[in-house]
């Protein structure tokens, strides 16, 4: 228990220091910017009560605003996010969430490729959406959503597999 | 009673969930509306300090950048200085009515972003320095933005590369006037709408402020015209901005505080009513 909370709380401080640091500042073709620190929420413990996973994504959410100046964005989305991760988590993995015996460091990379896509899609469609805030720019939005989640996709993905594989 | 104390715990995840989304709702509406984020923004001291830190490790890879900058600024003054020199040296300029309106300040640059729709660099002056609101921040090629929220050492910027932003500017070579808005599209770029369709607007053009907005002195320099179109109505012109200032690449900036503003805006409001 005292470990998996220095776990997540190392990684919350890493990646939000990495995402305002080094992610929202790479401007690939002066656009598009990875948010990897949904990572964060991806791989909170599924045991946990729901309850902290929500607080713990707003604080998340709220301190990169704060330091991208983008007023709640990234709040409402990450919290949205982690609200939502169950339905993700249920057709990614079926039968495993249901045990509740997945661990992420040994599952299928299918089912995580598609767990990350379907809630990167997601969250970055609220992001974009309300960043926008205008639904007249409707393709600007999906334009937006669809080359971020890309990079972010590639990114989670291989920092997940990295990351995993140094522990064994 | 019971009925409702077990329905909230019944449904406590998705009451917290409606709650902290409510609040985030709550803040991006706020940040569109307002011309300033009132409760979340950049200028505090932990993500001032962030920045900071980064920033003087970061400086040291555009040494080389900045120093033609100033080099190139030097030069430019230096001429301005001769040329002011002769032309001036019989005229006996009388100190007790020239005086200096503005007051500049330097600051660097801790955080700078461009491609989100509404766009805010971080500064590392703040109130301490006596900056407040509504103060023009330039660089020696051109405009940069407004000054949004302050905090003791450190200010946020409201970039022109913004939605929300609106500044007033003109021809260099007539009198005719517009305002800056940004389509969120190319930092390259910035707008020049509601332009008279009586002005001489020719490609190639500096497009310099107005002046007649109490932040800015009059002809600061901008960007050049691009393009230009006339509007859906026919009676004003669009006008494509191609700005003098790489806006994804600023180190340091000068703050300019107008020290009439408060009496500008005095007399303006008073004959207004």
């Amino acid at each position: 228990m005292n470990s998996a909370l220095g776990i997540n709380s190392i990684r919350f401080i890493l990646l939000l220091l990495v995402q305002v640091i080094v992610c929202s500042h790479i401007n690939f073709l002066g656009y598009i910017n990875p948010y990897i620190y949904i990572i964060f929420i991806f791989l909170f413990p599924i045991r946990e009560e729901r309850l902290i996973l929500l607080i713990t994504s707003f604080l998340l959410g709220i301190l990169v605003d704060m330091f991208l100046d983008s007023g709640g964005v990234h709040a409402a989305a990450s919290v949205l996010l982690a609200y939502a991760r169950p339905i993700f988590l249920k057709t990614s993995f079926g039968m495993l969430y249901e045990h509740q015996s997945i661990k992420f460091s040994n599952t299928e990379l299918g089912s995580l490729i598609t767990y990350i896509t379907l809630g990167t899609l997601t969250h970055h469609l609220i992001l974009f959406s309300l960043e926008v805030f205008n639904i007249s720019s409707i393709l600007l939005i999906l334009k937006k959503t669809l080359f971020s989640s890309i990079f972010t996709i590639i990114l989670c993905i291989l920092i997940i597999i990295l990351f995993s594989r140094n522990k064994k | 009673m019971q009925q409702i104390i077990n329905f909230v715990i019944k449904n406590k995840t998705f009451l917290l969930f409606l709650f902290l989304f409510s609040i985030g709702l709550a803040l991006t509406i706020q940040s569109h509306s307002y011309h300033r984020s009132k409760f979340i923004n950049s200028a505090n001291a932990l993500s001032g300090g962030v920045y900071g830190t980064v920033n003087s490790i970061d400086k040291y890879f555009d040494l080389e950048q900045e120093n033609e900058i100033l080099a190139e600024e030097n030069r430019r003054l230096r001429e301005q200085l001769f040329n002011s020199l002769n032309s001036k040296s019989n005229t006996i300029i009388d100190t007790l009515i020239s005086k200096e309106n503005y007051r500049i300040t330097t600051a660097d640059v801790y955080k700078n972003s461009y491609s989100l729709t509404n766009n805010h660099l971080t500064i590392n002056k703040g109130k301490n320095d006596s900056i407040k609101q509504d103060f023009g921040v330039i660089t020696s090629k051109g405009i940069v933005g407004i000054i949004n929220n302050t905090s003791k050492n450190y200010a946020t910027v409201l970039s022109i590369l913004s939605k929300k932003s609106r500044i007033n500017a003109k021809l260099k070579h007539s009198n005719h006037i517009g305002s800056l808005t940004w389509n969120g599209k190319s930092p390259e770029f910035v707008q020049l709408i509601d332009v008279s369709k009586f002005a001489p607007v020719k490609v190639g053009d500096t497009i310099v402020t107005g002046g007649q907005s109490s932040i800015f002195p009059k002809g600061i320099n901008i960007g050049s015209i691009e393009s230009f179109e006339t509007d859906i109505s026919g009676d004003t012109y669009t006008i494509q901005v191609k700005l003098f200032n790489d806006m994804t690449n600023i180190g340091t900036i000068y703050i300019l505080e107008n020290r009439d503003r408060n009496e500008i805006l005095k007399l303006q409001s008073s004959s207004n009513e």
